[in-house]
């Protein structure tokens, strides 16, 4: 492995570059998947059947604490990189442990509204407005319980080995991936959440 | 006993049940074979675990071929059935089932597999490189589409076959109306290899980006890598969509939602828009990779520069972006307004134009060159006006007003086979043949090869030109027969007679390829065809390295140039080079994904949850590897140099 030193060291090798760009080009296709899951959930949106509507379900307390929750571990996972580029590897994995516990408690607390909406009568088979509604937040929601697993793997790899080449890629890689689910978040918000709350 | 009772097929027949003893009796033999001759560990070692894009690109060509051949069973015996009125050699029922499958089995399992195939072996030796960016994801990618190709196969012998055709449109293909699990297969096997062709699109895009030969510029790609660049790019951009639409299909068979049904909001046409926004592009999937081979081809056997690079390159990506914007033409009849239906009509026409552009360039190569007609150049001679042909119903399909017409009949049925077979089928057989040397280190034979080729032809214009008659008449595809009063059978009847030739032309090429396995030159040198691209730069067949030295590029035409003008290709010395790994994980992540499959199919949670972990545990095994792959030494290089006569030229 030739380590090019002019670069930070999550872009040192020639690998780790390539591992970037694939990550890139992965994102692009997680962007064509939300897409068609937006695309879907625009078109079901008004066919409720004999369910609920979204304005009916919607709470707005648990989906603040959400996107609350969510955008902060978006900010502490940056600083984490942050930290990783000044090889202050003790404060990066505080903020990665911390955007972790995050992501947990957005993911209770989205556990929480699942179970909200099977109490009033909102499950997959209600409607299809119910089932694209369950589906793109599953999506998103799946993504992010895997993303947990994935950083704590990172976690301990850093803490084994320290940060070299490879897992100041994965952690960069991961910070790119968390992100994304930020940026996707905000669009169920304003497009799920707030238009079908208006 | 209840439990196995699920694993009935619905519907059996004699046919069904000499298959499921022939499947079980090849297993046995394989089994038997390979521990007779002790080949268990070069199995092994040397191809399921292999990281090598050669080995897998070989492993993907194979699979296609045996795919082709199920298919082509399938094929015959749809045209047995219709060669004649009130057939009953299928009745309705296993008539679906088998036009479904031959569907499925040819486009993603056949075509899809050929066409990635080829890409893996010839990409990275065309650009230069060592391997693809990332091997082990490579590897991941074949096993999981080898995985869902089998998984859709066994559905035949156990549980139903899927049988609400490759469209797969609901509400045919809702629980109501197909009761086997059939559809579940479906899903599950589209899903599983989907998923392996999604990553093998990501693999490929970051490849040609990334880690081209020095001096070799977008523009001094070679066309085949140009359409392999953006052919992936539309893999990345489109198969998401199909992920949803099958996640979606899945949920509402297995889990009951709403999404395609016709109660509580459900909507069934949105399937159809779905799968249209993914099938439409995926025809380019298939036929751009294809473009790419007869521009190789056509340069290399008219001995000319390809005519107009620049609009090559062009054509495609306009192309490439016009295959998203017209997926409505697959429904005109399905209820949209008129405008919606012009629109569609007009996208749809455009398409025409830089496809005409690129038959243009091809003609142009070919002006005043020295053409020599090789096997693979016969078949790029006939692609030229019998894909013409196919273009130019397919804009008479694209005329929304007329297409009421013909909408859903054989003369649909004529069009796209006239698309895919010339296009698709005969580059396939034509870039195998041109790069079988470099695959093996021997030629096919030329002249069984045209025989294959004329059967092959003359084969296809019997059986489907007369489709476009009777589809005119009013003959409705998918319609297991028809009436002797309908007076479709005689054209129906040569059809078969086209069928059969085909048939032929098909066991001729495995017979070229045992005839030349056992008798031809083992001593044809790097460069058997006087080509013009790196991959010919190299040894026959390819070191695993490929390159002992990076070669230095300087034009589009890096060999012929180098081969013409002498400037250095391989200014470089011998250096050691780093390879990957091989890793039995993705065999068996595909081997865990399999059963996944089988059980979601059946609804056999135990076995669903198990392998769920299974899979992960992969994953996570895969985070903590630690795998830098290993060198090969200069001396080591050195020396199998040397066995080959020589470094680098
Ligand atoms: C000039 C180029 C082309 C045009 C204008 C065109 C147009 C069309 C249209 C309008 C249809 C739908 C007709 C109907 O359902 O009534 C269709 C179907 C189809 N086309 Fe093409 N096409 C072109 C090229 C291709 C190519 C290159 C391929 C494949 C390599 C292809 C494969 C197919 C397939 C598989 C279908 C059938 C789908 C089904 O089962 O319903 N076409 N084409
Ligand atoms: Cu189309």
């Amino acid at each position: 492995m030739k380590i090019d030193h002019t670069q930070p060291l999550e872009y040192s090798t020639e690998q780790n570059q390539l591992n970037i760009l694939g990550f890139w080009i992965f994102l692009g296709a997680e962007i064509m998947l939300f897409a068609t899951l937006f695309a879907s959930y625009f078109i079901y949106e008004n066919r409720v059947g004999n369910g609920p509507s979204g304005g009916e379900i919607f709470e707005i307390t648990p989906v603040l604490i959400e996107t609350f929750v969510l955008l902060t571990s978006s900010f502490t996972i940056g600083l984490a990189i942050n930290a990783m580029r000044l090889k202050r590897t003790k404060a990066m994995l505080v903020f990665l442990g911390i955007t972790l516990l995050l992501g947990l408690g957005f993911l209770s607390v989205e556990i929480y509204e699942f179970m909200h909406y099977y109490h009033v009568g909102a499950t997959l088979q209600t409607s299809a407005f119910t089932a694209i509604l369950l589906t793109t937040l599953g999506t998103h929601g799946a993504h992010v319980t895997l993303g947990l697993f994935w950083g704590l793997f990172i976690m301990i790899q850093i803490k084994r080995r320290g940060l070299t080449p490879a897992t100041a890629n994965k952690s960069f890689i991961f910070s790119l991936y968390w992100h994304f689910l930020d940026v996707v978040w905000i669009f169920i918000f304003s497009f799920i959440y707030l238009k079908g709350m208006m | 006993m209840e439990f196995f009772e699920r694993f009935a097929v619905p519907h059996p027949s004699p046919l069904i049940y000499a298959s499921m003893v022939a499947i079980g009796l090849v297993i046995i033999a394989i089994i038997a074979g390979v521990s007779y001759f002790k080949k268990w560990g070069y199995l092994w070692n040397e191809w399921l675990t292999t990281t090598d894009h050669k080995r897998i690109g070989i492993m993907y060509i194979i699979s296609a071929l045996l795919m082709l051949f199920r298919g082509g069973a399938d094929a015959v015996m749809m045209r047995l059935q219709t060669s004649v009125p009130d057939n009953t050699f299928l009745d309705a029922q296993h008539y679906n089932e088998v036009f479904t499958t031959h569907g499925v089995v040819m486009i993603f399992f056949m075509a899809m597999a050929f066409v990635i195939g080829l890409m893996n072996f010839v990409v990275p030796l065309q650009i230069g490189a060592r391997d693809v960016a990332f091997p082990r994801l490579n590897a991941i990618s074949f096993w999981l589409y080898f995985a869902g190709a089998m998984l859709f196969n066994i559905s035949f012998v156990i549980g139903g076959s899927p049988d609400a055709g490759w469209t797969n449109y609901y509400p045919l293909a809702s629980n109501d109306f197909s009761t086997s699990v059939g559809v579940n297969y479906y899903n599950w096997a589209l899903q599983i290899s989907g998923i392996g062709t999604l990553m093998t699109g990501i693999n490929f895009i970051a490849t040609i980006i990334k880690m081209r030969a020095p001096g070799m510029t977008l523009m001094k790609m070679p066309m085949f890598t140009w359409s392999a660049l953006i052919t992936n790019a539309i893999i990345v951009f489109a198969f998401p969509v199909l992920t949803i639409a099958i996640i979606m299909g899945t949920l509402d068979r297995q889990f009951g939602t709403h999404f395609f049904a016709s109660t509580n909001g459900g909507m069934d046409m949105m399937w159809a828009n779905l799968f249209w926004v993914w099938g439409h592009p995926e025809v380019y999937i298939l036929i751009l990779p294809a473009f790419g081979i007869y521009s190789e081809i056509i340069a290399t056997f008219s001995q000319r520069n390809l005519y107009g690079y620049k609009s090559m390159v062009g054509s495609m990506v306009i192309i490439s972006l016009l295959s998203f914007l017209v997926w409505v033409h697959h429904f005109f009849t399905m209820g949209q307004d008129a405008l919606t239906n012009s629109i569609f009509s007009i996208t749809t026409m455009a398409i025409a134009v830089p496809t005409g552009i690129k038959i243009f360039n091809w003609l142009l190569t070919m002006w005043k060159g020295k053409i020599h007609f090789t096997v693979p150049m016969l078949y790029s001679v006939a692609f030229i006006p019998l894909f013409t042909i196919g273009g130019v119903t397919g804009v008479m399909l694209g005329v929304a007003s007329a297409d009421y017409q013909y909408h859903n009949t054989m003369f649909l049925v004529a069009h796209f086979h006239n698309t895919i077979i010339p296009g698709v089928v005969f580059a396939m057989l034509a870039g195998l043949t041109y790069w079988w040397p470099k695959m093996f280190g021997f030629m096919l034979n030329e002249k069984i090869g045209k025989w294959a080729f004329w059967f092959l032809t003359i084969g296809f214009c019997f059986s489907f030109f007369p489709m476009y008659i009777t589809g005119l008449d009013g003959q409705a595809r998918r319609m297991f027969t028809y009436s002797e009063a309908t007076g479709f059978g005689p054209l129906n009847m040569l059809s078969f007679f086209g069928a059969g030739l085909m048939a032929i032309g098909f066991v001729i090429i495995v017979y070229n390829i045992y005839y030349s396995f056992r008798y031809s030159p083992r001593n044809v040198g790097d460069d058997p065809w006087n080509a013009r691209s790196l991959e010919w730069a190299t040894h026959n067949p390819v070191p695993e390295y490929n390159f002992a030295v990076l070669p230095q590029v300087e034009s589009s035409e890096a060999f012929w140039d180098y081969k013409k003008k002498g400037h250095k290709l391989f200014p470089d010395s011998i250096k050691k080079i780093h390879m990957p790994n091989n890793s039995g994980l993705p065999i068996i992540m595909s081997g865990l994904f399999f059963i996944f499959g089988f059980s979601f199919v059946f609804y056999i949670w135990a076995g669903v949850i198990i392998s769920a972990i299974g899979i992960f545990a992969c994953m996570a095994y895969r985070s903590f590897e630690k795998d830098d792959g290993r060198y090969i030494s200069a001396e080591e290089i050195k020396e199998t140099e040397d066995k080959f006569g020589g470094a680098g030229q």
